[in-house]
């Protein structure tokens, strides 16, 4: 079996971000590219399944669909313990036009198990793994919160409200994956970065289609109004003030 | 042309969420000149359908289906689109949640549709079209055009409030055909936690962070959340530590909420844990060092030790609900 981790290339989480361009551009100057939080939980938990071996798991891969600045992030992929990565050479238009070239790598290099994140940090969409899994004309399973393979088959949480459901679905499939997925994202060692060095980044060319969306402005949230302060020794005071000024309790 | 809407129930009882959904959908109905259709999957009573048409639905779509028991992400968005067609609809609503995030996508690709995802109020323009969202978890917001003939929309829960219209509308049971073999999604277990007020429903979360010391110091957080029909929450470490279930842990990597009134106490408030909090309406914060910054993002707040200060908000809460 052959796994497959999408990654998205996104701001360090603190990033203070700012607009350029009339607002309609990310500032990057001075902003650190990480791996999406998700996607490398994403990455540590196929690497933990192909650990086993009783998990048949031959193959760990990333992909990933934007610029040859973006091959840092894939490296560190590589680092961390994953195979070989795949890289589509275009700047990501918007989640149909990533889901749709990530389908055209799949398609020519086929997955039994993909992995994508529940967010991108940066658009925050929610988007691209089941755009892939529509693409492809596969199942999907989201809010996937663990993954264990029995006798070949995947056994998956999904977390609904207030609960979870255990199931199993046939693969090729796409998980989209969320908290609870891996603890800890795995670290890379010293090794793992001097191998990544000689592992493949595939490089291809996107297939041509259009977007369907695009950002056209960006803006910072309004501050909000400054604090208002209460006196420890009255706490009765907070409850009068959201009871009759903020009228909510 | 309609609007169709999503609507999820839960045991045949829909959530308040269905209808902020049909409340968007009718006021965006409007703004195009058209009337918003209401989908129903499951068994829900005639009596609970109607409560769609008082939020405005003009139309209501149930079908109760066997082999619609188990959400078959597959399955389930064959048919919304099959419907969505049908109807000639124009833009579909779905809620930004577990569901909704799992089906939009693949409406989108089914009907090359555009997506906005977790949008928080109405389009901001009809033609283009145009929505606002939450971008960079919270830390910025982005108008985004959305080119396609069909829309798809998921809308950011509570954030938009309901309008009730008391429409009557038109029930229409309708039968669809989902073979046996086509339901791929093998359900084995279901586990499900009862009588608790969930973190993403509720309307006032009190929350507790590193700060409240050691897990035996919950239970006046506890009974002030129960005081106030709250719900209870944590920061990541607090989950981490295990002091607090995991499924209480907000932020980046928790849950993403936007509750009326959120209660931050002994949470510093870091960029990763308001990215799951920051759209609530009111944040309080209880915080010993006054230059936390968690007191940037509050409205009210109070610089003292949690430990003293919740037995007193208690009390004064008992005070208030006349006990
Ligand atoms: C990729 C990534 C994702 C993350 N995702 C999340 C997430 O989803 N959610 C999340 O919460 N965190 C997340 N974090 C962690 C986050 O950065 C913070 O470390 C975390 O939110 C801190 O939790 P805290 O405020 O409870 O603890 P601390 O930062 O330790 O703060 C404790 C606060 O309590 C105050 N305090 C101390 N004693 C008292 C007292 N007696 N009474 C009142 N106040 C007191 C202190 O002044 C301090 O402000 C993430 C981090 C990373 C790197
Ligand atoms: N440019 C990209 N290349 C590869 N995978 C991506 C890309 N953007 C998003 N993804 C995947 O899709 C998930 C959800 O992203 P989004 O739909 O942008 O919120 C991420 O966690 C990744 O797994």
């Amino acid at each position: 079996m052959k796994i497959l981790v999408c990654i998205s290339n996104v701001p360090d989480t603190t990033t203070k971000v700012k607009f350029i361009d009339n607002s309609r551009t990310l500032d990057t100057v001075g902003v650190q590219w990480v791996i999406n939080p998700w996607d490398e939980l994403a990455l540590t938990r196929a690497l933990e399944l192909k650990d086993d071996p009783a998990n048949g798991i031959q193959q760990v891969a990333v992909a990933h669909v934007g610029l040859v600045s973006a091959e840092p992030t894939i490296r560190k992929a590589l680092a961390i313990g994953a195979d070989e990565a795949f890289r589509v050479n275009s700047y990501a238009k918007d989640a149909f036009f990533v889901a749709a070239q990530l389908s055209e790598v799949i398609k020519t290099n086929p997955f039994d198990i993909i992995l994508c994140g529940i967010e991108s940090s940066d658009y925050n969409g929610s988007s691209v793994g089941g755009m892939l899994s529509e693409f492809l004309g596969i199942n999907s399973v989201s809010a996937v919160s663990s993954i264990k393979i029995e006798n070949g088959k995947s056994l998956i949480h999904r977390e609904i409200d207030g609960g979870k459901e255990i199931l199993t679905i046939p693969s090729p499939y796409v998980a989209i994956v969320q908290k609870g997925i891996a603890k800890e994202p795995r670290i890379a060692a010293m090794r793992g970065i001097m191998m990544a060095r000689t592992k493949p980044i595939k490089v291809s060319e996107p297939v041509d289609i259009d977007s369907l969306t695009e950002v056209i402005h960006f803006e910072l949230p309004k501050p909000r109004t400054a604090c208002k302060f209460v006196d420890p020794e009255n706490p009765k005071q907070l409850i009068e003030l959201l009871q009759n000024e903020a009228k909510i309790i | 042309m309609s609007v169709l809407v999503f609507t999820e129930n839960w045991d045949g009882k829909f959530k308040k969420l269905s209808f902020e959904l049909i409340s968007y959908a009718t006021k965006l109905a409007e703004m195009l000149n058209t009337k918003s259709i209401a989908l129903s999957i499951g068994e829900v009573e005639k009596s609970e359908l109607e409560k769609l048409g008082k939020y405005g639905a003009h139309k209501i779509i149930s079908i109760i289906n066997k082999n619609l028991d188990i959400l078959d992400n597959q399955v389930y968005s064959q048919l919304i689109a099959d419907i969505a067609q049908k109807e000639e609809v124009t833009v579909i609503v779905l809620a930004n949640n577990n569901v909704g995030k799992a089906l939009a996508p693949r409406l989108s690709v089914r009907l090359k549709a555009g997506l906005g995802a977790g949008v928080t109020k109405l389009p901001v323009n009809i033609d283009p079209f145009v929505v606002y969202k939450k971008v960079y978890s919270g830390n910025a917001f982005a108008e985004v055009r959305i080119k396609s003939e069909i829309k798809i929309l998921t809308i950011a829960q509570n954030s938009f409030d309901l309008i009730e219209t008391y429409n009557h509308a038109e029930i229409v049971n309708t039968e669809v055909f989902v073979a046996d073999g086509q339901v791929k999604t093998q359900m084995l277990e279901v586990q499900k936690q009862t009588g608790k007020i969930l973190l993403t429903d509720a309307e006032i979360v009190v929350s507790g962070g590193r700060g409240m010391k050691t897990p035996d110091n919950w239970g006046p957080l506890i009974e002030m959340a129960s005081l106030l029909g709250a719900a209870t929450a944590c920061s990541r470490p607090v989950s981490d530590e295990g002091w607090r279930p995991h499924e209480e842990h907000t932020g980046q990597t928790g849950k993403i909420i936007s509750p009326n009134l959120y209660f931050a106490i002994g949470i510093s408030g870091a960029t990763q844990h308001l990215a799951g909090v920051s759209s609530s309406k009111v944040i309080v914060a209880i915080n010993t060092d006054k230059d936390a910054p968690i007191f940037e993002a509050a409205n009210y707040g109070i610089v003292g030790d949690a430990i003293k200060v919740l037995p007193k908000l208690v009390d004064a809460i008992k005070e208030l609900k006349g006990k």
